[in-house]
């Protein structure tokens, strides 16, 4: 009856290796970004939000449903702003030299 | 379909997973985002595939919707000085979420009383810890804001950071107080039991969320650095207990390389500083109110110098080193930098940034402002490897930075920042430092590299300082 819960259990112990693992590469340099992205990702709670919203039949009292409408928006914030903010952080660390180049690429498309 | 959905979560977290190590180094950085990004949107697109029958899909999108309109006009405007607030409210409202939907299904099954998921017990235990660390990470998150903001009077600021001992007792009282209400809610949760009424989780969420403003309101702005990882890696948690609760595999992922991330960035801090995370959370010299002020303890006399002579002394050096700390975030004076840095290397002059891991207010803080002034990777040197270079370099300039170039650190066993590691910036032949006033730095130390023979003082704001410097080496 709990296979379902250990199961998660043995991938919620692995994703923290995981995340060891990949996090302790990142130089100092890129910390703030890495913050920031990472910030982004725990914007995941919005599927929470989502799930438990879409879940909840349509005669549930209205206090639940703003509760999880602001819960809702707070995720969305939290993803959207997070990736946006992270993207504008990274352009600024990306060598100047690839500019040009990727400008060629496009053309080359074309 | 519920399979699809699945398949659709292991997708996604494999992309956040292949994204965050593109972070590694700054050219596959910005594509690593993208991948995550892309990774977010197919989960957030499964769960909707999941809920596809739901009544209310005005809600949803709605909800979306203020959420983008909301999120992106800062996220695009922000300065990039004001990055660690930003951060901080970002990372709030995750923390918020989770807390709202442990509310919200404590409301939807009469206190746990009426849980469908079987077994519950993962789901009520998920829930409750979600709540109580959603909490402490929203309002923490929030304070966090505030004091980076400046939001705060100063002399409440002081009070506050002065009475920190008051505040340790009380979240020991509050930390006890939510579990307590916790256990309690578990316990009523068997549906044998009359349901627990909503004050119950508000009660439990409000003691939570005063923990999270007085665990954060003690805190002193040169440990903010600890303080922003350690919140970022709660929410990670949060987000993963939710995971757990909700049967969630994205969720449970994506929240435990948050929270190892986090967990990473927390020691990385503390190590900087050469203090444990307990000592920085619970304040011990972090106050600031530390008996150590010595006004005149150092007693050496200090050099002030000019821009022109400064300009003359760069201008002929082989080698300049860049210090930058809070100071020139404060003074905004990254692009005045980069501007001086690229006459000097005009004339010939190496310029390299040594950049110490707690400067500023944030993990990597001075990098991305000097990344702003479009200062390259590679002259941005990490503290292990410029050390060396100090002894071999003719000019030091240290911006804005104070304790983290303290020499006391290293051998004044005495001092309160002892043994925590610095920048040997003493090393150099001669140093130029760039500050307001002869006021002690954030710890209350006294620096001695202030009065040291080969360091002269340039008092003023930074920027403007920089910029007379930059004058001067046009005139050259």
């Amino acid at each position: 009856m709990y296979t379902e819960l250990l199961a998660n259990i043995a991938i919620l112990v692995l994703a923290g290796f995981v995340g060891f693992a990949v996090i302790s590469k990142v130089p100092n340099t890129l910390h703030t970004p890495l913050m920031s992205g990472t910030n982004a990702i725990h914007g995941i709670v919005v599927l929470g939000a989502l799930v438990v919203l879409g879940h909840l039949p349509s005669d549930a009292p209205w206090s639940i449903k703003i509760i999880l409408f602001v819960a809702l928006v707070f995720g969305t914030l939290n993803v959207v702003g997070g990736f946006v903010v992270t993207d504008r952080m990274l352009a600024m660390f990306k060598p100047k030299k690839d500019a040009p180049k990727a400008a060629e690429k496009k053309g080359a498309d074309a | 379909m519920s399979y699809l959905v699945t398949i659709l979560y292991i997708v996604a977290f494999a992309m956040f997973i292949y994204g965050l190590s593109g972070l590694t180094g700054p050219k596959t950085a910005v594509r690593g985002n993208y991948i995550a990004a892309v990774g977010m949107l197919i989960a957030v697109v499964a769960v909707l595939i999941d809920v596809r029958d739901t009544d209310n899909w005005g809600l949803i999108i709605g909800g979306l919707l203020v959420g983008i309109v909301l999120g992106v006009p800062p996220a695009l405007r922000t300065k990039m000085t004001a990055m660690p607030q930003l951060v901080a409210l970002f990372n709030g409202v995750g923390g918020g979420t989770v807390a709202l939907i442990a509310w919200a299904e404590f409301l939807n099954s009469d206190g746990f009383t009426t849980v469908e998921t079987v077994p519950s017990v993962p789901f009520i235990v998920g829930s409750l810890f979600a709540a109580i660390i959603g909490s402490v990470s929203f309002w923490g998150s929030l304070v966090a804001f505030a004091k980076l903001q400046e939001l705060f009077n100063k002399n409440f600021e002081k009070k506050v950071v002065a009475s920190a001992k008051a505040f340790q007792l009380a979240n020991i009282v509050l930390a006890l107080v939510s579990i307590g209400i916790a256990v309690y809610i578990g316990i009523q949760a068997d549906p044998a039991n009359d349901p627990t009424s909503a004050l119950w989780i508000v009660g439990l969420l409000v003691a939570a969320g005063v923990m999270g403003l007085f665990v954060v309101l003690p805190i002193g702005g040169a440990d903010m650095p600890v303080v922003i990882s350690l919140l970022n890696a709660l929410t990670g948690l949060s987000a993963a207990a939710a995971g757990l609760a909700l049967n969630n595999q994205a969720m449970i992922v994506a929240g435990m390389i948050v929270g190892a991330s986090g967990s990473i960035l927390t020691n990385l801090m503390a190590k900087a500083m050469n203090r444990s995370i307990p000592a920085i959370i619970f304040g011990s010299f972090g106050g600031g109110d530390s008996g150590a002020v010595g006004g005149s303890a150092s007693g050496g006399t200090v050099k002030a110098t000019s821009a022109s002579d400064a300009a003359i002394q760069m201008a002929y050096a082989n080698q300049v080193i860049v210090v930058p700390g809070y100071g020139l975030a404060v003074a905004q004076a990254q692009h005045a930098v980069k501007e001086m840095a690229a006459l000097l290397e005009e004339k010939g002059v190496e310029v390299k940034y040594a950049i110490h891991p707690v400067a500023g207010r944030m993990p990597g803080h001075m990098n991305v402002l000097l990344a702003e002034a479009d200062v390259a990777y590679d002259a941005m040197k990490e503290m292990d490897d410029i050390n060396g270079e100090f002894s071999r370099t003719d000019v030091t300039v240290v911006i804005g930075a104070n304790d983290v170039t303290n020499p006391a650190a290293r051998n004044d066993s005495s001092s309160p920042i002892y043994g925590m590691p610095i920048l040997n910036v003493d090393q150099s032949k001669s140093v130029i430092v760039l500050k307001r006033s002869m006021s002690s730095g954030y710890a209350g130390i006294d620096n001695p590299l202030f009065t040291a023979d080969g360091t002269s003082m340039l008092f003023g704001d930074a920027k403007k300082m920089v910029s007379e410097v930059t004058e001067e080496l046009k005139a050259l």
